[in-house]
């Protein structure tokens, strides 16, 4: 639903646009074209590897990764699947829901909830493109770090022990 | 480490490599374990789904932000100097957004060459990755108000620290090469 909402920005943009110049919306429709076939090989990387890694990686192997009982470990293991996996909310958080039912704690939840959203290993590629390796390395580093922290917050705010 | 080489478009045949390895490896893995491939097929289809659903508005609005927002005007709202209002108005963008993070990237492309701040960047790409509103919505149904809206509470503070350690960490020279091209 979101997303037709987007795609009614988008649209009225786009009607804007035409209606104020048309020449500059076909430029601006072009450069669209032209940024998103310079990105696509890393797009379809991206894709295929997230698609391969997913196989392996069914509800009930994380959820037995991030076990209760899994303890910090248990809580590193899961901020390392959130780092190499890639899925977009509408699968992460039912999925969240599904493992946390089957026993996953809630500070690993959080790890993995938390290092899915803000590190990509496999969208690096992408990343690497526009911000630089250096940079790009950094950041996901940082990312890694703060979602950590973050399930750190809401284990003491929800009060788990592990 | 090497020297950044960062925005620089691959050759045409480079283009290729990639998505070529990435193609080896999903054909190693049906030989190996085809149910697994198979399984792995299945998902790549649905995220292909995805990209041509969902992308297209990203792409579009990238677009006409390139052609109509002019450098002056992105400047005066996002460049340096534009303190708590530019971060709000990066923080408001990426999370209204829609879409895999990786979208976000080519926005932030623009963003950068359009004289965005480094630092209101960084911003943008974190709320993209963590505070997106939809996001939150599933969040908030699935796990519930209090694991989401902590969550959401103490995201909001990481992702301005993480912003401000990179923009730090990032160097001029790096970023008048990220800029150029």
């Amino acid at each position: 639903m979101f997303t037709i909402v987007f795609y009614a920005v988008a649209v009225a943009g786009l009607i804007a646009s035409l209606i104020a110049d048309r020449s500059k919306t076909r430029r601006a429709l072009e450069k669209a074209w032209k940024a998103f076939l310079g990105i696509l090989p890393e797009f379809v990387v991206v894709i295929v590897i997230t698609g391969i890694i997913l196989s392996f990686l069914d509800p009930q192997t994380i959820s037995r990764l991030l076990g209760d009982e899994s303890g910090w470990m248990g809580v590193l293991g899961a901020a390392v699947v959130g780092s190499v996996t890639l899925m977009p909310g509408f699968v992460a958080f039912p999925l969240a829901a599904l493992i946390l039912e089957q026993g996953a704690g809630l500070v690993q939840i959080a790890a993995f909830v938390s290092t899915l959203m803000m590190v990509g290993v496999i969208t690096f590629p992408v990343e690497r493109r526009v911000f630089g390796t250096r940079i790009a390395l950094v950041r996901n580093s940082l990312a890694f770090v703060f979602a950590l922290g973050v399930a750190g917050v809401l284990g003491v705010v929800l009060g788990s022990v592990w | 480490m090497k020297s950044v080489q960062p925005s620089a478009a691959p050759s045409p045949a480079r283009r290729f490599v990639g998505p070529a390895i990435a193609l080896v490896i999903l054909t190693g893995v049906w030989l190996f374990a085809p149910d697994r491939a198979e399984d792995a097929v299945r998902t790549i289809g649905l995220s292909l789904r995805e990209l041509v659903l969902v992308i297209p508005p990203v792409f579009v609005l990238l677009g006409l932000l390139d052609i109509w927002i002019s450098r002056e005007r992105l400047m005066r709202h996002l460049g340096a100097g534009t303190g708590i209002r530019g971060t709000t108005i990066a923080f408001v963008m990426g999370s209204v957004a829609a879409g895999p993070l990786y979208a976000a990237f080519p926005v932030a492309t623009v963003l950068m060459k359009k004289g965005c701040s480094f630092f209101n960047v960084m911003v943008f790409i974190g709320a993209w990755s963590t505070t997106k509103i939809p996001m939150f919505l599933f969040e908030y149904s699935a796990l519930g108000p209090t694991f989401a809206l902590t969550r959401l509470a103490a995201n909001v503070p990481a992702i301005l620290l993480m912003s401000f350690i990179l923009s730090r960490v990032v160097k001029a020279d790096e970023l008048a090469e990220l800029v150029a091209e």
